[in-house]
């Protein structure tokens, strides 16, 4: 794997191998010494175009765990009118010697055009682009849900008939729709719950149910529900009429969880607003998994980087004898 | 391309019952002994040495072997394509203060066992480290040596030492393709 | 001047014919000509077809010309076949006053290879708010027939109205840019299943369709021509049909890429996913629309629903392509190309044959531009606006065939039919295929 740019592009064999080399990177974070030499004398860049210090940190602990030099580039301002283009940052970064790049871009598509530029020779991680996708996150959320459902067992298994329904602002984000393709490759059937100004118009395309009422899809007893951070800028822009009314139809307020069977996973890709989206009750519930989604993802994240970051060809998944 | 057997299931039995004798001896009765197989094969001979043993000695522990993945501690990484890393196990006891004997099929170049005492160091302090394999083929790169061998196998670095086991390949022989 | 014998050409209904040219008027026409005292082209097996009109050309010049001049824009006009181009007024300084049109006029003159009709803007600055001097402009040296803030939509319903009956007044023509300016703020790609996937905004067939409805209203309220530029959508077609069908004066063109290319070019795809996606060549306004789109578009230009083929040219340069997808410029060039697609969508696909041709990419388009001495058929006595195609060939689509300032293709490295191997505006501006010096054709 030379760069992970969407979860859309992973096969079932891809996305289980991600997740597996994650529980072994898991492991070694159970130990005293955290630290690998896998990565050593390797330079990652963190190239965020958008502030996020959650996802940075992530990612940052990631290749220092893999004893990787890391560089944090916050590039500021994201349109061409001012400030440096695209190609001149990942010019620059190539000049520096940057192996692999983890980028973060509000443009749809900018690690995408990066990894095909020939602008930079080097491993790209796609660190959310837009609202288009998200795939470490939705890896760490599979990779959470994994753990929770199977343990020990995880190695090897995928989400195979596991009922996920993922709730609130569907258009825009990316989240949303990076676990959307992951969740069906690895055999989950997934409901989207919005107002259907919060959906895409075109979203019977997609391979999910659509629902506009939360209340009929927690009904059915799914196994994980997912709240997604509602942004109130969308409100000015006509999407819902205000926080009250939004929270009163899509938020997990403690009746809603307390409806929930106990099995139920409750998750959040953070950062959360408690009273809009998701109840006290329901966010510090054992069935929440808001923090070992935190501490997944660096395991998730030393897995990514390690795969797209070693291995002499391009994309190539296949492993040969050590000799 | 022509392959010669050079080892059979009975040469590698007999390998396999000297080696442990000569660990026993080694280590003094075996205690203290923790046996760390390099996966894949290697966890499949420390698996086998530890039943002979255990024949030989029925007050060993229950408990001595374990698997420890080399792949994050590998200094090639960026001239083959990618390995997907096997799973690390330590048995409970841990292996601080114990007599490590890392278990392997091949012992080549010794990059392997390089980077296997690297890993053991993140894990722990052994009272010592020995190695065992089961063919030693020369050509090392660096100063290391196997403190037991099954068989050693002179060869040109062009031959392919091939070592399959019943447990992962359904056959039981050593044989080099030239 | 030099004196042309063009040998054995065929004309658009299929005969053949020798055409001798002498100081810009197709003097003789018929068979076995003498060429005593003229330069011979051979013309076995080409076409000759009316020099071709663009209604729809970005030249870019004043203020654009890091990506395209009057003189640039007029090479890559006649080696695509064109006798005749309008340029927009989305210029810097805008085409709103009578100076700025002249001025466009005079730098397509003293270029020399094509007619450059200026057009004028609607209102002040493109900005929608007041109208533009369209009185100085239509009365200037410069005759401006159309008027168009293209580029922008003019959605103020009540400036629209006014500006269709002010230019009725001057016998002109409203060319509207056809988009909702508020249901596609940030629009990247047409909205579906692939802007959903892709996390690129949404530009819905919607706000297109609204805004011709609306339009074609207010023409047959008022009595004005309307034209409406680059449409995209069947649902657009529809509308068109509907309106033809009550008699209201709108005509409608439409773009060559959006005849050939579909959304899913942005998905990229081959040989992994997402392999050359978001690639900005791709990213037009209107945006490539579905396959159903361009069926429906194909349809409408062969029964005259729409009536001509535009080129929309917009050259933009290497930094506005070379970049992420939200933050690349709008536009392809199209000149060079605008034929072979035409030739490819329409007349291999059976909907049109070469009087069709002539009819969508040069009288029609004349006609409704008022572009005089443009249009007409190549006939004896009249003047020398022709081009020579050879619709055996077929290449591989490169750099090296565009001869305007940008190479925002999209359709570098495919594989398009036909050759222009000569053009004539009065004198020969292309021959042997290449565009000749400008010293050689510049002299008015």
């Amino acid at each position: 794997m030379r760069h992970l740019l969407s979860t859309k592009q992973l096969s079932r064999e891809e996305a289980i191998r991600i997740l597996d080399v994650a529980e072994d990177m898991s492991d070694t974070q159970q130990r005293t010494v955290k630290k690998l030499p896998t990565l050593r004398g390797k330079t990652v860049v963190n190239l965020f175009f958008e502030d996020s210090t959650r996802t940075r940190i992530s990612f940052e602990a990631a290749a220092k765990r893999l004893s990787a030099d890391v560089i944090n580039f916050a590039a500021k301002g994201s349109s061409v009118s001012k400030g440096e283009s695209l190609k001149d940052t990942a010019q620059t970064l190539a000049a520096i010697g940057a192996d692999g790049v983890v980028i973060r871009h509000p443009a749809s598509g900018a690690p995408a055009v990066l990894a095909g530029s020939g602008w930079i020779d080097a491993g790209v991680v796609n660190a959310g682009d837009g609202t288009h996708e998200h795939p470490t996150q939705a890896l760490l959320d599979a990779f959470t849900m994994r753990r929770r459902l199977h343990g020990a067992a995880s190695r090897g298994r995928d989400l195979d008939g596991v009922r996920v329904v993922i709730v609130g602002d569907i258009v825009h984000s990316r989240v949303a729709r990076s676990n959307l393709w992951l969740l069906c490759t690895l055999g989950a059937e997934v409901t989207f719950v919005a107002p259907p100004t919060l959906l895409p118009s075109a979203v019977g395309a997609w391979p999910a149910t659509v629902r506009y009422d939360l209340d009929e899809a927690l009904a059915e007893r799914p196994d994980v529900v997912m709240m997604l951070r509602i942004q109130s800028e969308r409100m000015h822009e006509a999407f819902f009429p205000n926080p009250r009314e939004y929270s009163r139809q899509w938020g997990l307020s403690a009746e809603r969880w307390a409806t929930l069977p106990g099995s139920a996973l409750v998750m959040h890709p953070g950062p959360m607003i408690r009273g809009l989206e998701i109840s006290d009750e329901a966010a510090d519930s054992p069935q929440s998994t808001i923090l070992e989604q935190v501490a997944n993802g660096v395991a998730v994240r030393m897995a990514v980087l390690f795969l797209s970051m070693t291995g002499s060809e391009a994309a190539n998944p296949t492993e040969t004898e050590i000799a | 391309m022509t392959a010669r057997t050079v080892l059979q299931q009975a040469d590698i039995n007999r390998a396999l019952t000297r080696i442990a004798h000569e660990i026993l001896e080694s280590a003094k009765g075996g205690s203290d002994l923790v046996l760390l197989g390099i996966p894949t094969r290697g966890v499949v001979l420390a698996e086998r040495l530890a039943a002979i043993l255990r024949g030989i000695e029925p007050g060993l522990p229950v408990d001595v072997v374990g698997a420890l993945d080399v792949t994050m501690y590998r200094d090639d990484l960026a001239h083959h394509p990618t390995r997907t890393p096997q799973p690390t196990s330590i048995p409970a006891s841990g292996i601080d203060g114990r007599t490590v004997v890392l278990v392997d099929d091949v012992l080549y170049s010794g990059r392997t066992i390089r980077a296997a005492l690297d890993a053991i160091g993140d894990l722990g302090r052994p009272r010592v480290v020995r190695l065992a394999v089961l063919v030693d083929r020369g050509h090392r790169e660096l100063p290391i040596r196997a403190d037991f061998v099954g068989k050693n196998l002179p060869s040109s670095t062009s031959e392919r030492i091939n070592v399959r086991l019943l447990e992962t390949d359904g056959v039981e022989e050593v044989s080099i393709e030239s | 001047m030099t004196a042309h014998l063009i040998r054995s050409a065929t004309l658009v209904d299929g005969s053949r014919a020798d055409l001798l040219v002498r100081d810009g008027v197709v003097v003789e026409l018929g068979a076995g000509l003498s060429a005593a005292g003229a330069e011979v082209i051979d013309a076995d097996g080409l076409l000759a077809l009316p020099g071709l009109v663009d209604l729809h050309t970005h030249l870019r010049e004043p203020g654009g010309e890091a990506s395209e001049t009057v003189l640039t824009g007029s090479q890559a006009a006649a080696a695509g076949g064109f006798t005749a181009v309008n340029a927009m007024a989305n210029s810097s300084p805008v085409a709103d006053t009578a100076g700025v049109v002249e001025q466009v006029q005079a730098l397509g003159e003293l270029a020399g290879y094509v007619t450059v009709r200026p057009i004028g803007a609607v209102s002040k600055g493109l900005e929608g708010e007041q109208l533009s001097e369209i009185g100085a402009m239509a009365t200037s040296r410069a005759k401006v027939r159309v008027f168009s803030d293209d580029g922008h939509c003019v959605s103020d319903a009540l400036l629209m109205r006014r500006a269709l009956e002010y230019i009725k007044g001057f016998d002109g023509v409203l060319a509207q840019h056809a988009q909702d300016p508020r249901l596609t703020i940030g629009a990247q790609m047409n909205e579906g299943a692939l802007s959903a996937e892709l996390g690129l905004a949404g530009w819905p067939a919607v706000a297109e369709e609204s805004i011709i409805a609306r339009d074609v209203l207010l023409a047959e309220h008022v009595g004005a021509r309307l034209h409406i530029c680059h449409l995209s959508t069947a649902g657009s077609v529809e509308v068109v049909r509907w309106a033809k069908a009550r008699g209201i004066a709108v005509t409608a063109e439409v773009t060559p890429h959006h005849l050939l290319l579909t959304e899913q070019l942005i998905a990229g795809g081959a040989p992994a996913p997402l392999d050359g996606a978001y690639d900005a060549r791709f990213k037009v306004n209107p945006p490539l629309r579905r396959e159903e789109d361009v069926l429906a578009l194909r349809a409408a230009l062969a029964d005259g629903t729409i009536d001509i083929v535009a080129t929309d040219h917009a050259p933009h340069t290497a930094e506005a392509k070379q970049c992420e997808w939200a933050a690349a410029a709008n536009g392809m060039v199209g000149l060079e190309t605008a034929l072979p697609v035409v030739h490819q969508t329409m007349v291999e696909t059976g909907l049109l044959d070469w009087a069709g041709v002539a009819r969508v990419l040069s009288s029609a388009p004349a006609r409704i531009g008022r572009v005089e001495g443009h249009g007409h058929a190549i006939a004896a006595g009249a003047p020398a606006e022709f081009t020579l195609y050879d619709p055996a060939a077929r290449r591989d689509f490169g750099t090296a065939q565009l001869a305007g300032k940008s190479i925002n293709s999209p359709y570098l490295g495919r594989s398009l039919p036909g050759r222009v191997v000569a053009t004539f505006h009065g004198r020969p501006t292309v021959l042997d295929g290449a565009v000749l010096a400008p010293e050689l054709v510049s002299g008015s």
